[in-house]
């Protein structure tokens, strides 16, 4: 138990190092930006919202540090994100509320999906070291050396057009409202389909090269010579023994490596204009809508936080060192 | 390493993009901005990569923008290895809370999603410029590194010749310098080609975001008007191939490059032990080569 208690104060000294990053990076931006956009609006925003993005940008001149951190941080934890620029006048909480089911649906399945594909491959192509399943590694560091989102233009090229089955983009048809029923469920699958499968080849190349060398490195151990010797069938080593051990590092490799994942996910839904938190980002960048990408930060970082300590929790449940006392 | 064909594929494509970097900007045959009236032409003898909506010739664009890909990778790559080995030596090395500080200190850094964190601070800069961009990636792209480095100290730190070393009463910074730093140089460069080639792809991604140096040019600068003039829709193809495909070459060539220093330190990891002959078979060659010896 100590072991996910020490992981717990580990992602809490993150989650704290995030907002204050959060805190300082917007100190940096040039000019007023709050008096930028009440210009813009003429005066339509309400005092309270200007307050609130004054407080989050640190232009509370007559504050010191100190008690600016506090203000921004009590803000943080009532929710208040700040108002949004480019889709005033909803605050940034309820825009990324709009997002993130879409994106925590196709990013999540998938990645999961690529995962578990990758290092049942990686397992394989490293079991059969020396055949022919050592000409795959040169395919898959090319496809991994791709950016993610370049496949997509790729596949959009290819796959999609008038007549085609797969939609070029959205999340659902256009025209139909968002509820339970099969033919919007139907719809959303349609349109998840080419990014999620562009987001599964870019992702799987990477867990099969990392699991094909743990599988490299662990089947020359003593014990899978011993597993050999003892005359146990070859699928069974190969399972129970190699692989068995070959996915621990993998596991931990998972956990580290979602957050460039996330990053790279994040721009397909850009270039399927998938209405996602990745394509928020791309609207707040070119808007200069710093609450927005400083919510999208956030909110990104926490979710990955909880994706860890799952990924942690799977560990505690494979590996039974980690249950000792001690 | 000169027996090792991936790592010499890797280097040799690698000193072609280097080359491209330095003498691109001469040989591109036209100012990558200038407007002609050959709109959205397809690739033909004088535009051997096609034209954009503005009449720009895309080849001239792809070799001029070789530059700042190189420079930005390369100095991000710097930036990040030094930080990685100043950091990620000194938590394996120092024992108690500072090292334990600072192994979190990594741990927080390679948690947090790099890519919207890069966004962030690029967009709120007062300037975006190559250097700057190179530098925040720098910053920011360290963590991987220097937790791979703290293992590799932590295991070094107790072997014998440094408790030697130790015991003959050398300082502390000559058992780093001399006795740990040697052991650990295909680590680090291992390390760099990976950031190296981390930098390169956070460079063209923000680029296609929109975040780019003003006015220059890079491959993920192409990428983003390709994307923002629908070169899909309009099936100009030639726009965003070739500045994908001279990433995707990029990538392989870092990778083959890593591959052959993960090779030369892990034997395990080779494909075929060519040099002995013997071809390995999970349980008969540890009991051959005990015998042999």
């Amino acid at each position: 138990m100590s072991y996910l208690l020490k992981r717990l104060g580990f992602y809490l000294l993150t989650v704290w190092a995030a907002v204050t990053i959060n805190f300082f990076v917007p100190r940096m931006i040039p000019g007023d930006p709050v008096q930028a956009l009440i210009t813009k609006q003429r005066g339509q925003m309400t005092s309270e919202a200007v307050r609130s993005l004054y407080v989050l940008f640190g232009l509370d001149k007559d504050e010191s540090l100190a008690s600016q951190y506090f203000s921004y941080l009590g803000q943080l934890l009532r929710g208040d994100l700040g108002m949004s620029f480019t889709f005033f006048p909803s605050p940034v909480a309820d825009v990324i509320g709009d997002g993130l089911p879409w994106t925590v649906g196709l990013v999540g399945i998938t990645t999961v999906i690529g995962f578990f594909l990758g290092t049942a491959a990686g397992a394989l192509v490293g079991w059969r070291r020396g055949t022919w399943a050592d000409s795959l590694i040169p395919v898959t560091t090319f496809v991994s050396s791709i950016p993610y989102f370049w496949l997509g233009l790729v596949a959009i090229a290819l796959l999609t057009g008038p007549g085609s089955f797969f939609p070029a983009s959205g999340a659902y048809e256009i025209g139909l409202v968002p509820n339970w029923d099969w033919q919007f469920i139907g719809s959303t699958v349609q349109h998840g389909l080419l990014p999620g499968l562009t987001i599964l080849v870019s992702s799987v190349s990477g867990w099969i090269l990392s699991m094909r060398n743990m599988m490299v490195t662990v089947s020359s151990d003593d014990y899978v010579t011993v597993a050999h010797a003892k005359g146990l069938p070859e699928r069974r080593v190969m399972l129970a023994y190699a692989a068995r051990n070959a996915l621990l590092p993998n596991v931990s490799g998972f956990a580290l490596a979602l957050g460039f994942i996330v990053g790279g996910t994040l721009l397909v839904e850009i270039v399927f204009s998938y209405p996602g938190l990745g394509l928020q980002l791309f609207q707040a960048v070119g808007a200069k809508d710093y609450p927005l990408l400083q919510g999208i930060f956030l909110i990104i970082t926490l979710s990955v936080l909880l994706a860890n300590l799952l990924a942690d929790v799977a560990y505690l449940a494979l590996d039974p060192r980690t249950r000792r006392e001690g | 390493m000169r027996s090792n064909p991936k790592a010499l594929t890797g280097l040799v494509a690698l000193g072609f993009f280097v080359l491209l970097a330095v003498v691109g900007p001469w040989l591109a045959p036209f100012d990558p901005s200038m407007r002609s009236n050959d709109l959205l032409q397809p690739p033909s003898p004088s535009h051997w990569f096609g034209t954009t909506h503005l009449g720009q010739d895309i080849f001239s664009q792809v070799l001029v923008g070789t530059r700042s890909v190189v420079f930005v990778g390369a100095v991000a790559g710097l930036v990040a290895t030094v930080l990685s080995v100043l950091v990620g030596v000194s938590a394996g090395y120092l024992s108690g809370s500072a090292g334990e500080g600072l192994s979190a200190l990594s741990n927080v850094f390679l948690v947090i999603p790099a890519l919207p964190l890069i966004v962030i601070i690029t967009s709120s800069l007062p300037e975006t410029s190559n250097l700057t961009i190179a530098l925040v990636i720098g910053l920011t792209a360290w963590a991987w590194n220097a937790r791979v480095l703290r293992a590799q100290t932590l295991s070094l730190r107790r072997r014998d010749y440094v408790e030697a070393a130790r015991a003959n009463g050398e300082s502390t910074w000559r058992i780093i310098l001399f006795e740990i730093m040697p052991n650990l140089t295909a680590v680090i460069a291992s390390g760099f080609v990976g950031t190296v080639l981390f930098a390169v792809i956070s460079e063209i991604t923000l680029a296609f975001i929109g975040v780019s140096d003003a006015g220059g040019w890079n491959w993920g600068t192409v990428l983003y008007w390709a994307q923002s003039q629908q070169a899909l829709t309009q099936g100009a193809w030639w726009w965003f191939v070739p500045a994908g495909l001279a990433i995707a070459l990029l990538g392989t060539a870092l990778s083959l490059v890593n591959f052959g220093i993960d090779e030369y330190v892990n034997p395990r990891l080779r494909t075929r032990s060519s040099t002995r002959g013997v071809r390995m078979r999970v349980g008969f060659t540890p009991v051959l080569a005990k015998e042999s010896s």
